[in-house]
């Protein structure tokens, strides 16, 4: 139905996707499949009529076709769920749903009755319970991730093309999205789908295409692969051991959290950091873990409670504070929090530590250059330049400029807020090795993960929130998936995040 | 620098028309290409070249600034109430006059970051305010009687204008500044997204304040210049000054969303501004024609350029 056919793009004289051709059929679920940085989101970009391919074409129903806009791919039948999302933020719900296809009446005028019923028969189709007249700006990121699916769903496309989904999802949610995918299968509608869960791909995929470094390295029905073949398949070799083996932590504290409270986000939370430990923050979406670390950090200051650093109480009412106190994070809020993104990988990795390159107030351009070329080589960044505007980045190198970031100011507690967000096993693989680094040398790290292998192979201790409160404290060696979850649970048994 | 390849072919380009402009020029008009006119097309553009620096650092922000054109008319006044002859030593009339623009600018820059006001209501706001506080100042009258001291601001200084000097002198320490200086740093940082900034430990209300207050400060040298360049204080002066400083940034390649733009784009931005007004001149092409031409210009530059950009 639809087909690729030698599709090529180039980014400022890189070619992040080399000649490509894979085919897409009706009733399908065709996961693609690569570490990031791999071609994926690319890919279905110029499928979706996001980007203008640079060789080969797109062929729609047997026809040549190209398409100029997102908007001729819609209309030919070719929806996308973007891995950004892409809200308006002062639109309600309904509205955004609806948007660009909007139920008119007479005079064109919009029929809000009916731009109501049809954003809540989408929901419903997704078991989704969002009232649609809120505003989305009062949507939690789950929520969001919902609204932007139904839209998808409600574009009646014959294609769906979905680049990771269920990122911020809870696993209520996706399930509710896997039975709203069966149903579009059975009614013949091709889906094409990206994600970095291995259960996932196996729940859902009838075909995978693998992608590695830009190039397409095979497609295969799902049925002939395993999990440790497909890994193999997307890193070119053979997986080892991805978590490294845990230090023991000094009992040296070095960060003492006693009765943090913010109303209603969360209230009373207790918990020690020492050197050389790996503390993880788990709990289900919502349940106030990034409120507790933004707390930490200065971004949005807890309203009482006692933070004690390196012995000594510390109050931190910005960023500012919690960076010259020897505090640093990784947000995971990349582009609302992280990227300056019309600016270089370079600028962007020495923002914070600019300071210590600095003579009085002078850059030193020289000591800058140095620094940067080192943290690119260190990370792994993927970058065709040093100046390369890092928006043109994928999101594992992002990510990865974002901790260089972090770290190159030499912080001694670092805070990483799902660290691993949207981003393949080999990125993975090295976060968590340099997670393992830092504890080694001394440092706190303070976890938060909605990934609970994560949780429980790199945390010395797990700090389980429930609902805003401290449900339990862990020792990880201790501790299983089933522990963790058990706490982090409401009581009732189909309790929905909190709105 | 961000994005360099695109800026320097920007550059180029830029460059590119201003000379085919001038080659046009030199061909249809006998006047252009004489030391004479050149000098006066770099005279003429000085004022507005002062303005399009200051508020360079302002739209790097995401901020803007309306109220340059009524601020270089308050200080001008104010300049001259202090420069009658015999009253006050040269220093201190050009020290009310800078100071004046640069409270105006601080003012702004306050209800921005403090009042959390959108940039182009405070500047709207100050627009008006300056313009009032000009008339009051003045009695709605030129204030005239300057000294010569002062007035010699707008003569020359070894052969060369003083005025092109200052904004030569104005443009170079701002291209020093915002590739040099960690505070220039912050700038592009600020513009590009502000909240990563915050979170990146960039002090971002200081960050602000500085551009506004620096943007004010310019605006008040050139109230001073214009003050000498025609001997009075005019209250009515400096009308629809910030359309053109803006616009010349703008075509120069600074964002209006923030975080991209330069100097040097700036600098040829003014001068492709002040050829064309040149020309326009030599040609004997009416006003009301000119500022049809003016604009269409303006948006064509920029048109041109977004699509480059895109490509």
């Amino acid at each position: 139905m639809l087909r690729a056919l030698d599709l090529r793009k180039d980014f400022g004289g890189l070619t992040v996707l080399h000649p490509t051709s894979v085919d897409f059929r009706p009733g399908e679920v065709h996961a693609l499949m690569g570490e990031n940085g791999a071609g994926k989101s690319t890919l279905m970009k110029v499928l979706a009529g996001l980007y203008r391919p640079d060789g080969g074409h797109v062929e729609w129903r047997g026809a040549r076709t190209d398409f100029a806009s997102p908007h001729d791919a819609l209309v030919a039948g070719i929806a996308m769920i973007h891995q950004e999302l892409m809200p308006i933020p002062d639109l309600t719900v309904a509205e955004n749903i609806t948007l660009g296809a909007e139920p008119c009446g007479r005079f064109g005028l919009i029929d809000r009755p009916a731009q109501r019923r049809r954003a809540q028969e989408l929901l419903q189709e997704l078991e989704a319970e969002i009232d649609p007249s809120r505003l989305m700006r009062t949507l939690t990121v789950a929520q969001t991730q919902v609204v932007e699916i139904a839209k998808a769903l409600g574009r009646r496309a014959d294609v769906i093309l979905m680049d990771e989904p269920t990122a911020a999802l809870s696993d209520h949610e996706v399930a509710a999205l896997f039975r709203a995918i069966a149903r579009l299968k059975a009614r013949g509608v091709a889906i094409v789908y990206t994600t970095h869960k291995m259960d996932e791909v196996f729940r859902l995929a009838d075909r995978i295409s693998v992608l590695r470094d830009g190039r397409l390295v095979g497609t295969v029905p799902a049925s002939e692969l395993d999990p440790s073949k497909l890994i193999s398949l997307m890193v070119g070799r053979e997986m080892a051991d991805v978590f490294p083996p845990r230090n023991t932590p000094t009992d040296e504290i070095l960060l003492e959290v006693a009765g943090l409270t913010r109303e209603p986000a969360y209230r009373d939370v207790s918990f020690q950091v020492c050197r050389g430990e790996v503390v993880a923050l788990a709990g289900l979406m919502g349940a106030g873990r990034t409120e507790v670390v933004s707390a930490l950090y200065g971004l949005h200051p807890a309203g009482s409670g006692a933070i004690r650093f390196k012995g000594k109480p510390l109050s931190v009412g910005s960023p500012q504070d919690a960076l010259a106190a020897g505090i640093g994070m990784v947000t995971e809020d990349r582009k609302g929090l992280g990227l300056i993104p019309a600016s270089g990988v370079d600028q962007n990795i020495t923002l914070t530590a600019l300071r210590s390159l600095c003579r009085g107030q002078l850059i030193d351009h020289r000591a800058e250059g140095t620094v940067v070329g080192a943290k690119i080589e260190e990370f792994a960044i993927k970058t065709s330049r040093a100046s390369q505007p890092i928006a043109q980045l994928s999101g594992g190198n992002q990510q990865k400029t974002l901790l260089a970031r972090c770290l190159l100011g030499d912080p001694e507690l670092i805070i990483l807020d799902e660290p691993t967000r949207g981003i393949d096993i080999g990125a993975k693989a090295e976060i968590y090795a340099l997670v393992q680094r830092l504890a080694r040398a001394g440092k706190g790290v303070l976890l938060v993960s909605s990934e609970l292998p994560e949780v429980l192979s790199l945390a010395h201790r797990i700090v389980v929130l429930r609902r805003g409160s401290v449900a339990a404290t862990l020792d990880a060696s201790e501790s299983d998936q089933e522990t963790v979850l058990r706490h982090a649970m409401p009581l009732s048994r189909h309790a929905h995040p909190r709105p | 620098m961000p994005t360099l390849d695109r800026n320097l072919l920007h550059r180029f380009g830029l460059l590119f028309v201003i000379l085919l402009v001038g080659l046009g020029l030199t061909f249809t008009t006998d006047t252009f290409l004489s030391v004479a006119n050149l000098t006066n097309v770099a005279r003429q553009v000085s004022i507005n070249g002062i303005l399009a620096v200051g508020v360079t650092f302002v739209l790097l922000t995401a901020g803007v600034d309306l109220s340059l054109g009524s601020v270089v008319a308050l200080s001008g006044v104010a300049c001259a109430t202090f420069a009658h002859p015999g009253d006050h030593p040269v220093v201190v009339p050009i020290a009310v006059g800078l100071l004046t623009g640069a409270a105006c600018g601080l003012v702004n820059g306050i209800l921005v970051t403090r009042g959390g006001v959108a940039p182009f209501i405070v500047t709207l706001g100050m627009m008006t305010v300056a313009r009032g506080l000009a008339l009051i100042v003045s009695g709605g009258r030129p204030v005239a009687n300057m000294s010569d001291e002062l007035t010699a601001l707008a003569g020359d200084f070894y052969g060369l204008p003083i005025p092109v000097l200052c904004f030569t002198g104005v443009a170079l320490l701002a291209w020093f500044f915002l590739r040099h200086f960690r505070l220039g740093r912050h700038i592009y940082a600020v513009g590009g997204n502000e909240h990563a900034a915050r979170a990146s430990g960039v002090p971002v209300e200081r960050v602000k304040l500085f551009a506004y207050g620096l943007c004010g400060l310019l605006t008040g040298l050139a109230g001073v210049v214009l003050a000498a360049r025609i001997t009075t204080g005019q209250p009515n002066a400096g009308q629809a000054y910030e359309l053109d400083a803006i616009a010349a940034v703008v075509i120069g390649g600074t964002s209006l969303a923030g975080g991209v733009g330069t100097v040097t784009g700036t600098l040829l931005g003014v001068l492709l501004i002040g050829v064309i007004n040149n020309g326009l001149d030599l040609q004997g092409v009416s006003s009301y024609y000119q500022a049809v031409i003016k604009g269409v210009i303006i948006v064509g530059a920029v048109w041109l350029d977004r699509r480059q950009a895109r490509s």
